[in-house]
């Protein structure tokens, strides 16, 4: 990670440090060509900077390319306009005060790449042109204010209407017992990803409009189901979790070994997990225990040599029903 | 108490991007084994711990926990700084140990969240 990601001791006081990432990512992924502004009017080097006052309080611009045979040949800003206003000289050509060799970024470049030469030139404006150099906008920093905006609100709403959708999801199918299943297969040693299931899961349940408590209660029992998958079977196993609207029914199965004694196993304190899996903080012997408080129902099936197959449902009062309407927030 | 209170207290450096330090911690739990975190803790807690692995990001994403310090100044593998920057959880890593910790949060006002083995309530708890 870089020097500047780790702050020291805090502090920025800012409620929205979470958008201002994303904004330094937004910088990276939107395109000079989707926040430009098009359609710039041009000048030509013979226009008399009187003229070019003019235009520029008429359009309410600050500044504007100048294209002479079909090619950019500079740029005339409003301090190019007041050195004439100064000297008096409005009668000259634009030719006369245009910046040339001007700047120009690319419509296919990374915003960040146009933030990059404002900082490091001071510029205000940039031409941007395409991959023939023929010049199709300009970019100033308020056009990258506002499309980084834009593209914010634009995940805002895609987030709220995704949400919105989810939580609606059973409203408008009519059968006699509709429910989505959600199967995941789980690796055996697989520590890195281990929990991506129950996280899916958790939030699946979020956007169906489940309650932070029903979520939280589901998530942790996955979650031990799924460590358990991982650090106890041969070749891994299945999460399949069924959502209903007033019930939930998770199994997580897998071929083998299988539990030998499972009295034994759904004793509080008792594993057989490896050191190195108590390393990583689990094999406490307090999965199956946890699982059994966070359920209404749990079911334990296994045959040695054969397989395991956990069985947890969650009973949804009326007021907790998913999918159909009820917001997870309100 | 807020997340950027907690880390001016522990003197804590901020791994993880993309947090909201506003968020408000109702008190603390301290454990390095994660399935006695999953039983015990209760939602919005700060998590104090001496592991490092990603499994205490997932851990506190499940339990809803609301930031994790790191003890003895332990600086975790990239993938743990990843995944708390991923789930928005904010990832502290604090100089002092667990108890000092403990002792600092505790004195300056944060209760425990932690529930005693013979709670048997489920774990939905008050938020």
């Amino acid at each position: 990670m870089s020097e500047n990601s780790a702050v020291k001791g805090i502090i920025i006081d800012d409620q929205v440090a979470e958008n201002i990432t994303r904004v330094e990512e937004l910088s990276y992924e939107l395109k000079v060509g989707e926040v430009m502004t098009k359609n710039v009017k041009s000048l030509s080097p013979e226009m008399k900077m009187g003229e070019v006052l003019d235009f520029f309080r008429q359009d309410r611009i600050s500044g504007a390319p100048v294209i002479s045979n079909g090619s950019l040949v500079g740029v005339l800003s409003i301090e190019d306009l007041i050195h004439a206003l100064i000297h008096s000289d409005m009668e000259s050509p634009v030719g006369k005060y245009m910046s040339t060799k001007p700047i120009t970024v690319r419509d296919s470049d990374q915003v960040v790449e146009a933030l990059k030469i404002f900082v490091s030139t001071g510029l205000g404006r940039l031409v941007v042109v395409d991959n023939d150099a023929k010049m199709v906008g300009i970019i100033t920093k308020g056009d990258i204010t506002r499309g980084l905006l834009k593209a914010l609100q634009r995940e805002i709403q895609a987030e709220e209407l995704r949400t919105y959708r989810a939580s609606h999801l059973f409203e408008d199918i009519e059968s006699d017992r509709t429910s989505l299943i959600l199967r995941y297969n789980i690796k055996q040693g697989d520590f890195l990803r281990g929990g991506q299931a129950s996280s899916h899961i958790k939030r699946a349940l979020l956007r169906l409009g489940a309650s932070p408590q029903l979520a939280r209660k589901c998530g942790i029992a996955v979650y031990e189901a799924e460590m358990n998958l991982i650090i106890h079977t041969t070749n891994g196993g299945v999460i399949r979790a069924e959502i209903e609207p007033n019930k939930i029914s998770i199994d997580a199965y897998d071929d083998g070994p299988g539990i030998k004694d499972i009295e034994l196993a759904l004793k509080p304190g008792y594993s057989t997990a490896s050191e190195k899996v108590r390393e990583l903080g689990f094999g406490a012997g307090m999965g199956l225990v946890n699982i059994s408080r966070c359920v209404d129902n749990m079911k334990l099936e296994s045959a040695w040599g054969k397989g395991t197959r956990l069985s947890m449902k969650l009973f949804l009062q009326e007021k907790e029903v998913v999918g159909e309407g009820r917001s997870s927030t309100s | 108490m807020k997340v950027n209170e907690i880390i001016s207290i522990v003197e804590g450096n901020l791994l993880s991007k993309c947090v909201d330090l506003g968020r408000e911690v109702k008190g603390g739990c301290g454990a390095d084994l994660m399935s006695d975190v999953l039983a015990s803790i209760q939602p919005e807690a700060v998590l104090l711990t001496g592991l490092c692995n990603p499994q205490v990001v997932r851990t506190a994403q499940m339990a809803d926990v609301a930031a994790i310090v790191l003890v003895r100044g332990k600086i975790p593998p990239e993938e743990t700084i990843e995944l708390a920057t991923e789930e928005c959880i904010p990832l502290i890593s604090s100089p002092y140990g667990m108890f000092e910790l403990c002792g600092r949060l505790f004195q300056a006002g944060l209760n425990s969240l932690e529930r005693p083995m013979s709670d048997q309530s489920p774990c939905d708890c008050e938020r």
